[in-house]
């Protein structure tokens, strides 16, 4: 294929994202803002008016980045694992693998669409904390470029689940077992300052800590790690997933026989 | 001239140490019409799957108009267009969706993406379903559908695993002159199916498969001359209650009451008529009985089971 209708290709795939999330939009854009209009109502007006500062801020201010980003992780995630499992299961995946669209670009389309949904959620719970808190924004280029990379590898941790599940419990396992916990002990809520010293430790091998920190910092300019370390750790996690999701394409787990 | 489809020494075995094909050859000249029968379980479906990226192969080659799959995929899958058995699109997309986001998966830009639809969409009288979510339409028109989604980029060659299967008689035969069509302009069709009238009707010649292996590859002539009988439907001018007994000839009544004669080959219908007219019975119209070829098929694949179990006894 020529590089303009590799271009074409990718667009197509990234468009049809698009509009199946958008045409389905109770499902998959009211809920978030919904849910999150909740967590700042309770957590951060209710609760968090009784609990003070939280690493130097008003709570609402600091709770903020970690739910914008909690949005952001969930549906990049699950906008590629529900897209994809749902084309193996209809078979219309084999719309793609008839196609002579390359391996890569059927990656890089789906990855795209997760992005588009993740981040178009990421702008909406934006706009709803907005109405509680106004915040401040310490580099507007670190929040970008971390929000961007976190719902990349996110999108492909949810590719890698699809091609992985053989049936619709599949696809809601991780989710709701792994990322829902990683996320809420990543520290959204709370510094990890105020752990003991041992779940300090423990809470340093989880990396959603390090994707809401880097953001955070982005924000308030207040992290709990490193903020260089961990947009070099998501780099490296969005290698190694890419590497695992090509290799898998190439040899049709779970799409061919 | 380059073939269309060349296959050879294709294996394709499983897990289990199933064997679904044993060393297939199979070569489909440009511009054919070309029916792959065999009985379910033959191996039909996993040739086509494989010349169509849809399962992978074992051992073997496949060129698609020259292109190897294994060294140019990409430049063989443009060349080919799919009509799968079952239902395999989103039922919740709309149809003119469906059909140009396939042309943007080979690389066609929007505006003509959505000129090739809307032409192939008329063609197969689904233009007024156009923004109909897929799930709306019924079994027919969802069958049409694939097949303009199938033809949305133009291929050379276009594969179609039982287009038919569940289609009533009319738009059985509006299909089988669209392809026709569409076989006269140039483009090589394969076809499975289990209507052997259909492979008798459309196709100039027949591969006929059975447990992995390819039976016979010949013109649709040459297999129907190894038939030494050949069925003639005669309806007559007043009904009958019995057959009527003519020296020589194999008759019975069918379900309609029209007379049925076997005609061993060599023997003319001369004689036929020549009977029936001494005993008073005056033929209408005549027509030969469409399933010749699906006594050739039934023998063949007894005669492989037969084989099969031979072997199998030896063993």
């Amino acid at each position: 294929m020529s590089p303009h209708a590799i271009l074409t290709a990718f667009l197509t795939i990234v468009i049809r994202e698009v509009r199946r999330f958008t045409r389905i939009w109770p499902q998959t854009m009211l809920p978030p803002a919904v849910t999150m209009t909740l967590y700042f109502i309770i957590f951060g007006n209710l609760i968090g008016s009784r609990i003070g500062q939280m690493g130097g801020f008003d709570y609402m201010a600091f709770i903020v980045p970690g739910l914008i980003m909690m949005s952001v992780i969930t549906s990049s995630y699950a906008n590629v694992v529900s897209s994809f499992f749902s084309m193996k299961f209809q078979r219309s995946i084999e719309e793609l693998l008839v196609s002579p669209v390359p391996n890569g670009v059927i990656l890089a389309g789906y990855v795209a669409g997760g992005m588009a949904r993740g981040l178009s959620i990421g702008v909406i719970v934006t706009l709803v904390s907005q109405v509680f808190t106004d915040f401040q924004i310490h580099s507007l280029a670190l929040v970008a470029v971390t929000v961007v990379l976190t719902s990349a590898l996110f999108s492909l941790g949810g590719f890698i689940n699809a091609m992985l599940a053989t049936k619709f419990d599949d696809i809601s396992i991780v989710p709701t077992f792994v990322l829902t916990p990683l996320t809420y002990l990543g520290g959204v809520f709370y510094s990890i300052d105020l752990l003991p010293e041992f779940w300090q430790g423990v809470s340093m091998a989880n990396p959603i800590l390090y994707m809401i920190n880097a953001f955070r910092y982005g924000f308030l300019g207040v992290s709990d790690v490193n903020v260089y370390a961990a947009l070099g750790m998501i780099l490296v996690f969005i290698v190694v997933l890419s590497v695992a999701c090509l290799r898998m394409l190439a040899r049709g787990k779970g799409i061919r026989h | 001239m380059t073939d269309a489809l060349l296959i050879s020494g294709l294996t394709k075995s499983y897990g289990d140490g199933f064997e679904a094909l044993k060393g297939i050859d199979l070569k489909v000249p440009q511009g054919d019409f070309f029916a792959l029968l065999g009985p379910n379980g033959a191996g039909k479906s996993t040739t086509l799957g494989i010349v169509c990226s849809l399962v992978n192969k074992t051992a073997g080659k496949v060129e698609v108009f020259g292109h190897d799959i294994d060294r140019e995929l990409a430049r063989a899958k443009m060349n080919l267009g799919v009509v799968p058995q079952e239902f395999n699109f989103n039922q919740f997309e709309k149809v003119f969706d469906i059909v140009t986001t396939q042309a943007g998966y080979y690389g066609i830009p929007l505006k003509k993406a959505r000129e090739s639809a809307e032409k192939y969409l008329r063609k197969l009288g689904l233009w007024s379903k156009r923004d109909s979510p897929a799930r709306m339409l019924s079994g027919g028109m969802k069958r049409r559908l694939m097949i303009a989604r199938a033809l949305v980029h133009e291929p050379r060659l276009l594969i179609l695993d039982e287009p038919t299967a569940g289609v009533d008689i009319e738009l059985r035969r509006s299909m089988w002159t669209f392809l026709e069509e569409m076989n006269r302009q140039g483009t090589t069709i394969i076809l499975t199916t289990h209507y052997l009238e259909e492979a008798e009707a459309l196709c100039r010649n027949i591969a006929i498969i059975d447990h992995g292996r390819i039976l016979r590859n010949t013109s649709k002539r040459e297999l129907l001359q190894q038939l030494h009988v050949e069925t003639f439907v005669l309806d007559t001018e007043k009904a009958m209650d019995s057959a009527p007994a003519l020296n020589g000839y194999h008759t019975r009544l069918d379900g309609e009451g029209a007379l049925e004669v076997d005609v061993e080959k060599g023997n003319g219908l001369n004689e036929v008529f020549a009977q029936l007219d001494r005993q008073g019975i005056r033929v209408l119209s005549m027509r030969t009985k469409a399933n010749r070829l699906e006594e050739l098929f039934v023998r063949m694949v007894e005669e492989n089971a037969e084989g099969q179990g031979l072997k199998e006894v030896n063993q």
